[in-house]
């Protein structure tokens, strides 16, 4: 749905380029989600037929512990007892309603539904600050829908706060609204059909209310261990965030058990991480190899409308670590050429690299903003696994003309307080 | 005093200029005078110049078009080359994108045409903003622009011969020469008159239209690539393999996309007669070609011919020799030591024009600034040449570090590498309806030193952003298992070679099916 959304960005560039588009061009949400929606189901088709082809058994049941080696369930047959030697949890998250909320469960949606909906949101509000409250309020706009985003505090908790700061910034700045400091508290239907929504403002304490057509929570998601019965089986959770404990090697307190993926405490919540997690398991419990996964510099993008990219510290937490002292930011503003025919605004387009500042000065942290940041981003974060220095990575030829060679010309530090601003071709 | 032809593109854009700089002229139409051919002729004894425009500035001969017409600052990547270049294959895949857009729900109903002059004038204006843009910066790091052609007379001095045809001499304690290089003709019938070259194309001011692209270069590619993806006829004329130099088996998957996507191949033709039919903007060609193979020889007719076969290094008529600049004859290239010092020690060069030396921007760039800080800056860092990365920006992108297969096979031999390959789909085709099973990437690893990546190649789009990160990586000296080590970011294209399994040693199966 961001590719989507940034096509209909680049259909505004086509025009200053020579294509005679006749504007503005509408977009049409149903065949766009029935195009994504038969994607997925070919995905899924894909997942089956390849555990059939690996003579993978596929039980559709929900699943609960009996004891420690069994698990149950109930099929259209009636009950069913399974027996393993080892049991691996992946059960993933769900998003969290605002129970607190009056109406929130019956008339609001999470990222669970939106991808589905066969008719447009309309004028949409998303409550939350995540990055999926933010890639989804991201796409909306970029489709033309009015959007506005309700936040507590702060944008990104846990990312770097300056970039957080220029996501919201550009976001704000190309159509998206914004209500911070705000907490909804009550979601109604209009005769009209329309939600109406009644907030605070914490600032101010005074009291508002708006109108739209769908409400989108996206303020957090909650691990699905509930319903498993983890007691039975003895297995630990963490009884705040209620995720499953487990050691390096994925297991939990009882060690035939293991929980990978969103479920774990202490994981980052990825993908391509608890998929590594679990090809690595399976290597160790069947193969021959005793790797354990490394949970340290995993880089991972936002795909907001201006995408950002970035792989380990913060520049917060490389101060709260090293002190400020101790470190060194280079850091750059650059525009992309592409945006520059498009006449496209790059105010935010910012590239900062967090370093220690003894030499060799290693890299802590990279944060991309700009288009294409997945791409940017990837192969620097192998250059930081491979323990890179800045003056290795200035050592670097940029491939010319893209937006990931200024990562490799990032001269200016913050602490010279020189014009970060980069000129020339 | 300019001998022209009134259709002839060159003469209208000196005459352009020098309109422009309110100088006044004189012309003579050598196409609409009886005896025009004689003149000409007279004018090729006299200037050793075959072609129009031929300008005489105060009876002195200046030359033609390219010596009269200097770009603005920046070089051939500012003017003639990247910049120009990757705004008209963003405009291409701009096309492409709209295509796309459909399929994500983007509704308009019209064939979507496109306007060359429209993207012309946005371009020529985006590279005006950077000529001015240097012109400033050299201003206020107080360096003094001399806008003439220079050339050594005698140890430390140089001439200065301005538009107007006055001389001024200079001294210096140390000289840098970095001239870079003009695009090649084909020495054949009727090139120089009647062809073009990426110095023109990218300011061209009407549509190419029915374009023949001569050459196998990564400029032909990037070129016909382009022109095709505006909707322009576009055939490649080539006279043996495709892009000489890199990976062939990427090459030739870069050759296959474009074919696939309507670009005509002529293999192993060259073309031995181009003659003009009618004139125009554009007129007509007829373009004569021979097969390498045999007699066989085949007629086209263009609307433009592009050459696109090769740069020749400025460096012959500079006055090197008169100063003892070792050059090599045959390539006109200068060598240079590892301080980017040549033979003669206080002339340094930089930039395309160096012998054995990628010729790219950015590591014209880096040579420099390096220089200027070892020279005056009290620095030691040295140029570091290896594992320089690059994109060719065909229309299905293709981003490489470090050695070619065939390179890598013949510097460390076979046994001791191992090739780990994928086909991979990028999400954003999906949905798109694009091929699957296209995009590919591979990485060389030395099994001698600790599986070390010692070439990286991937064909995908945004094909540049995601190379560059790895040659960092590698620079930082990346290994199979680091890769394997590394969590992907997800959805790119780019995690691709952290998830690498087969090999093509292993034969098998590389298609794609999953997420």
């Amino acid at each position: 749905m961001h590719q989507a959304a940034l096509l209909g960005g680049l259909i505004r560039d086509a025009q200053h380029y020579g294509w005679k588009v006749a504007h503005p061009v509408p977009h049409d949400w149903r065949k766009m989600a029935e195009a994504i929606q038969n994607h997925v189901k070919s995905l899924n088709w894909g997942h089956r037929v390849q555990l059939q082809d690996r003579k993978v058994k596929y039980f559709n049941f929900k699943a609960s512990f009996v004891d420690k080696h069994t698990v149950c369930g109930v099929l259209k047959g009636g009950k069913i007892l399974l027996s393993a030697d080892h049991i691996v949890i992946a059960t993933g998250g769900r998003p969290k309603y605002p129970m607190h909320v009056e109406g929130a469960l019956e008339y609001g949606i999470t990222s669970d539904d939106i991808f589905w909906l066969k008719e447009s949101p309309g004028k949409t509000l998303v409550v939350g600050a995540s990055y999926v409250a933010l890639e989804c309020a991201g796409f909306l706009s970029g489709m033309g829908l009015d959007t506005t985003v309700m936040m507590r505090s702060i944008p990104l908790r846990g990312f770097d706060q300056e970039m957080s700061a220029l996501v919201t910034e550009y976001m704000a700045s190309h159509g998206t609204r914004f209500l911070r400091g705000c907490i909804p508290w009550q979601v109604r239907r209009l005769p009209s059909g329309c939600l109406q929504v009644t907030w605070e403002d914490r600032a101010s304490g005074r009291e508002d209310t708006g109108t739209f057509d769908t409400v989108l929570w996206a303020i957090g998601r909650v691990p699905a261990t509930r319903s498993l019965n983890l007691e039975k089986a003895g297995v630990n959770t963490n009884p705040d965030s209620q995720k499953i404990l487990v050691n390096s090697r994925e297991a939990t307190s009882v060690p035939h058990i293991y929980a990978i993926g969103d479920v774990a405490e202490g994981r980052p919540e990825l993908t391509p991480t608890a998929v590594m997690a679990g090809k690595l398991l399976a290597r160790r419990l069947f193969g021959q190899s005793s790797d354990l996964m490394e949970y340290d510099n995993v880089p991972t993008t936002v795909f907001t409308p201006l995408e950002y990219g970035c792989v380990g510290l913060s520049e917060e937490a490389a101060v709260a670590r090293y002190g400020q002292e101790h470190i060194e930011v280079y850091h750059a503003y650059y525009k992309p050429l592409e945006f520059t025919v498009a006449e496209r605004d790059a105010s935010q387009c910012y590239i900062k690299m967090v370093c220690l500042r003894e030499p060799p000065q290693l890299v802590l942290g990279l944060h991309f903003l700009g288009p294409n940041a997945g791409e940017v981003t990837q192969g620097f974060a192998l250059g930081i696994k491979c323990g890179a220095s800045y003056a290795q990575m200035m050592r670097t030829v940029g491939i010319h003309p893209t937006c990931a060679e200024e990562v490799a010309k990032l001269r200016v530090s913050k602490r010279s307080g020189l014009d970060p601003t980069v000129t020339g071709c | 005093m300019i001998f022209s032809k009134s259709y002839c593109p060159h003469s209208t854009r000196v005459k352009e200029l020098f309109s422009s700089l309110g100088v006044g002229y004189n012309i003579l139409e050598l196409d609409q005078i009886d005896d025009g051919a004689t003149v000409q002729e007279v004018l090729s004894e006299i200037t050793n110049q075959r072609t129009v425009p031929n300008i005489f500035v105060n009876k002195v001969h200046m030359g033609g078009c390219d010596r009269t017409l200097q770009h603005g600052l920046g070089g051939t990547c500012v003017n003639v080359g990247c910049i120009p270049k990757k705004l008209m294959h963003q405009a291409a895949l701009l096309g492409q994108a709209l295509h796309d857009s459909r399929k994500f729900g983007w509704e308009y109903n019209q064939q979507v045409k496109h306007n060359w002059e429209t993207m012309i004038e946005a371009i020529q204006n985006y590279i005006g903003s950077l000529n001015w843009g240097y012109r400033l910066s050299l201003r206020e790091n107080a360096v003094t622009y001399v806008n003439s052609y220079g050339e050594f007379v005698e140890h430390h001095k140089i001439k200065a011969t301005n538009r107007k045809g006055q001389e001024t001499y200079y001294t210096a304690a140390k000289f840098v020469i970095a001239t870079g290089e003009r695009p090649r003709y084909l020495g054949s019938q009727g090139d120089k008159e009647y062809c073009i070259t990426s110095d023109d194309l990218f300011s061209l001011p009407y549509c190419p239209g029915k374009t023949l692209v001569v050459g196998a270069s990564y400029v032909a590619l990037e070129c016909a690539g382009f022109l095709a993806g505006i909707g322009l006829d576009v055939t490649v004329m080539v006279r043996s393999i495709l892009l000489r130099g890199f990976d062939q088996e990427m090459a030739e998957k870069v050759g296959s996309y474009m074919k696939q996507h309507g670009v005509k191949f002529l293999r192993k033709f060259v073309p031995v007669m181009i003659q003009q039919l009618e004139k125009g903007s554009p007129g007509k060609l007829k373009v004569v070609a021979k097969s390498t193979e045999g007699p066989e020889t085949i007629e086209e007719i263009y609307n433009t011919v592009l050459l696109a076969i090769g740069r020749d290094s400025c460096t012959r008529k500079i006055g090197l020799e008169k100063i003892g600049v070792k050059i090599n004859e045959k390539s006109g290239k200068i060598p240079v030591n590892d301080v980017e010092q040549t033979n003669v020690p206080y002339v340094y060069a930089i930039g395309d024009i160096l012998e054995g030396k990628p010729e790219l921007t950015p590591v014209a760039i880096q040579a420099g600034k390096l220089l200027a800080r070892r020279l005056f800056g009290g620095r030691l860092e040295k140029c570091d040449y290896i594992n320089v990365p690059t994109t060719v920006f065909t229309p299905l992108e293709y981003g490489c570090c470090g050695l070619s297969e065939e390179k890598a096979i013949e510097v460390y031999k076979k046994e001791n590498l191992e090739v780990y390959h994928t086909l991979f789909w990028p999400l954003e085709w999906t949905v798109a309806g694009r091929d699957n099973n296209t995009c590919y990437a591979k990485i060389i690893c030395n099994r001698l030193d600790n599986d070390r990546v010692i070439g990286l190649h991937i064909l995908g789009p945004n094909a540049g952003e995601v190379t560059q990160g790895f040659a960092a990586a590698m620079k930082c000296g990346l290994t199979k298992q680091l890769l394997d080590g590394t969590i992907g970011i997800h959805p790119t294209c780019g995690e691709i070679f952290t998830t690498l399994e087969i090999t093509k040693s292993s034969g098998l199966d590389i298609t794609q099916k999953g997420c």
